[in-house]
């Protein structure tokens, strides 16, 4: 159904940025929350401090893995890259164009996510849960839930890239994908922010 | 789509009656007439709970209801009028009216309005579910952390309220966009911003405020909810955290919450008062830009309801200057109101009736509130009953009073026939006197020192007597309901059909039959004026004659879906399993929502 609108603007697409602006409170209570409790952890492990367990007498190191989170960054940030190009190719009808890098954005996605199961478990093995302490649960609250956003854009991203391998995405529908790309773009930029207030502030 | 070429032709003809029918409806007309009856049945299950308070605390030492059970009915009191009453019967008039008002054939997204409606009467049930298992959330509707916490309240029935909560918030947030987006996007020719109707204008701008205060309590609830399931400790002291989070979060939603609930109030009576007067709006602009201005404020006095947990004086003077700035735009708004009517050539009609009860109980609600604006004076009313007092002369003076006169004013527009005067002025009678009579004490009981929340008092301390006068006035109170009630019922089976313009209106809506067919509108109006079919009576000359019924042939309207419904179900289910088995029914919940969300997505929306 295409109906003529007061804007101009298709309604899907003014819904979604509608949806956006209503997610930036709810990442923004999320990482006030976290500056809020920054620094205030009873015991560690710690984010930039080295921590000495009083039990073990072991020492953990400062528990943030900086270079490695800014290579997983760095991917995620290259799959907003991608799923311009995605975009493009599909409202120019080009289908290569579009499947590739539909594909691309979807593999820099993964690779994203794998880099934080393999964060959330390295930093159990050292001690860091949920219930240690502050930093435990405003960190694991904060990026879980950006790690949920990113899930529910692959499974998107993945719904749009199935329909058009079916073939079913020609440039009229491009919309379908750049709703889901919109949502991606976000989905990247609070992760700049949240990136920045975690691993960059100390 | 391959099944977009489909033919749809059968698909309007069927299944127009019947329970199926409503289950899979997508007209807006239809799903805001679902809102208002669901939001009046628990309008009055929190009526009957609150009769249950009133008559616990008639009389001194009185032993009615035990402690708990009285927590659980002022929690559930408080709960359930502030998120299944007000709310959802501004969600009907949302629902009903603002496609009619902007000149649309629906909402921009008709699926998602009936998502959301599922959603919230889900949620609504839920919460209310909690009494079967005798634990219905007992820790107050602000759920103040660490209350709420694991130590102190083990059992499940703050679980039913932080579930029930959530998925009420969904319910409210798909809404919100979904009316944002028909408010900027549907509007039919001519009607530019400023010729919107001012009901249509205070319903964007309490969009905007749930967009943006409902994620604010999203992200508390979960806080509180991995503090009781999963060991975090975001408000337990012990390990570091602060309470005092949870109210920040709480009132940064909850502050925006109370104009959520008293903005389409605003709306529905500068609607009604010009009609009733006979002349527009005074101040068009005026109101469009105060109502913007409180709910821009509205996000910066949340600390208000906080002056007892000590601040210090410059967060105290901050919150209480921007606390009292309020006052500045809603007394522009009372002074238009009086600016519409003065002069004007008055029809006491019901909801003319109502409206007028409305401007008089509402500055008395808000005098009161810029009494709480002073931190020294709000010291000594904080947690008493002049509290109590207070917002109930906003909320139900205010909101209750407005939503009422609307409910008279459109129901010759919802159902077709007109409800009956007398009865109607009855009923208005008698809820201004039990109103006055169950709140205005509140007042005096509250500056004499008695406490809110407690389940009862000793006597000899001088709070019997008014106490005894609220029950009373209570009673009264829940009697005129049963009057209104009473009403609807003789209009619905008595009652002749309505003209489509009973009473001269100045909207769109007016212009079409009573009530409106499936389309709404046979030829889209064009706009020329704020009062739209009032400058076309001018120029005609006299009333319109009645609209015919036409066919409606030629006219593409949404099909049917019962996708809505099963991801609804979905979000029931997927929430819900934090009570009833974490993380089992959360999977299968999931499966659901993602089933329903993938036919919905892949169907033809028509």
């Amino acid at each position: 159904m295409h109906l003529e609108t007061t804007t101009g603007l298709d309604s899907r697409k003014m819904a979604i940025w509608t949806f956006i602006g209503s997610e930036c409170l709810f990442f923004a209570s999320l990482i006030s929350t976290y500056m809020v409790y920054k620094g205030k952890s009873l015991t560690g492990p710690y984010p930039h401090e080295p921590w000495t367990n009083p039990s073990t007498h072991e020492v953990v190191k400062p528990i943030l893995n900086i270079p490695l989170t800014s290579v997983s960054t760095f991917v995620l940030l290259m799959s907003s890259f991608a799923v311009v190009l995605a975009l493009a190719g599909a409202q120019r009808g080009k289908r290569g164009m579009l499947i590739g890098w539909l594909s691309a954005t979807m593999v820099g996605g993964m690779i994203f996510l794998g880099g934080q199961v393999y964060e959330f478990s390295h930093f159990v093995k050292e001690g860091l849960t949920l219930h240690q302490n502050l930093f435990g649960a405003t960190f694991f609250t904060l990026t879980g839930f950006h790690g949920g956003h990113v899930t529910v854009g692959l499974i998107w991203l993945g719904s749009v890239l199935y329909t058009a391998i079916k073939g079913d995405l020609p440039p009229e529908k491009a919309l379908n994908l750049e709703m889901a790309a919109l949502y991606w773009h976000f989905v990247d930029v609070i992760w700049i922010i949240i990136f920045t207030v975690i691993y960059l502030i100390k | 789509m391959a099944t977009s070429v489909m033919d749809h032709s059968g698909v309007h003809d069927a299944a127009k009656t019947g329970l199926w029918s409503w289950i899979t409806t997508v007209d807006h007309k239809r799903i805001g007439i679902l809102y208002g009856v669901s939001a009046f049945v628990f309008f009055l299950i929190g009526g009957l709970e609150a009769l249950l308070i009133r008559w616990q605390l008639g009389s001194a030492n009185n032993t009615f209801l035990s402690p708990d059970r009285y927590n659980q009915l002022f929690t559930m009191h408080g709960t359930t009028m502030i998120f299944l009453a007000v709310m959802p019967l501004s969600a009907m008039f949302f629902n009903f009216l603002i496609p009619l008002q902007i000149g649309a054939r629906d909402v921009a997204f008709p699926r998602l309005n009936a998502f959301s409606y599922w959603v919230f009467i889900f949620g609504g049930l839920l919460l209310n579910s909690s009494f079967l298992f005798n634990l219905a959330p007992n820790a107050g509707w602000f759920g103040y952390a660490n209350l709420t916490t694991k130590p102190y309240s083990p059992e499940l029935n703050v679980d039913f309220w932080i579930i029930g909560l959530q998925i009420l918030g969904i319910a409210s947030l798909a809404a919100g966009v979904n009316f944002f987006t028909t408010i900027i996007n549907l509007r039919g020719p001519g009607m530019k911003l400023m010729r919107m109707p001012m009901f249509v204008w205070m319903s964007f701008i309490t969009q905007v405020l749930i967009l943006l205060a409902f994620p604010v309590i999203t992200v508390a609830l979960i806080m509180l909810m991995f503090d009781r399931h999963f060991g975090t400790m975001f408000f337990t002291v012990a390990q570091g955290g602060d309470p005092t989070l949870w109210q920040h979060l709480f009132w940064i939603f909850g502050h925006p919450e109370v104009y959520i609930l008293i903005l389409p109030a605003f709306g529905i009576v500068s609607e009604i008062l010009p009609v009733f007067s006979r002349k527009p709006l005074f101040g068009y602009a005026a109101m469009v830009f105060s109502g913007a201005f409180i709910a821009f404020l509205g996000f910066g006095v949340w600390s208000h309801h906080m002056f007892a947990t000590g601040m210090g004086p410059i967060a105290d003077a901050v919150f209480s200057l921007s606390t009292m700035l309020i006052a500045v735009p809603t007394g522009v708004k009372i002074f238009n109101w009086i600016g519409t009517i003065w002069g004007g050539s008055l029809q006491f009609k019901t909801p003319m009736y109502f409206a007028l009860g409305f401007i008089a109980m509402f500055i008395m609600g808000g005098l009161s509130g810029v009494m709480h604006a002073s931190p020294p004076a709000d010291l000594q009313q904080t947690d008493t009953y002049f509290v109590v007092a207070h917002f109930h002369y906003v909320l139900f003076g205010g909101s209750i009073f407005a939503l009422t006169a609307g409910a008279y004013y459109w129901f010759p527009k919802m159902f077709g026939k007109m409800l009956d005067e007398g009865l109607g002025k009855v009923h208005f009678w008698l809820m201004l006197i039990g109103f006055n009579l169950t709140f205005m004490p509140m007042h005096f009981l509250g500056l004499n020192g008695m406490p809110r929340r407690v389940y009862t008092y000793p006597a000899g301390t001088g709070f019997e007597f008014w106490n005894r006068v609220e029950t009373a006035g209570s009673l009264l109170l829940g009697f005129s309901f049963l009057v209104f009630v009473y009403n609807i019922f003789r209009t619905m089976r008595k009652a002749p059909p309505a003209p489509a313009d009973p009473w001269n209106g100045a909207t769109l809506e007016w212009a079409i039959p009573s009530p409106p067919q499936e389309f709404n509108f046979a030829d889209v109006p064009v706009v020329h004026g704020r009062d739209p079919l009032w400058d076309l009576k001018r120029e005609r000359g006299g009333m319109l004659p009645e609209p015919p019924r036409v066919s409606g042939k030629g006219i593409h309207m949404p099909n049917p879906s019962y996708w809505p419904i099963v991801a609804a179900l979905g979000v029931l289910v997927t929430l819900s399993g934090f009570i009833i088995g974490f993380p089992y029914v959360n999977l299968v919940g999931a499966v659901i929502l993602l089933i329903g969300i993938f036919r919905w997505a892949f169907e033809p929306a028509g």
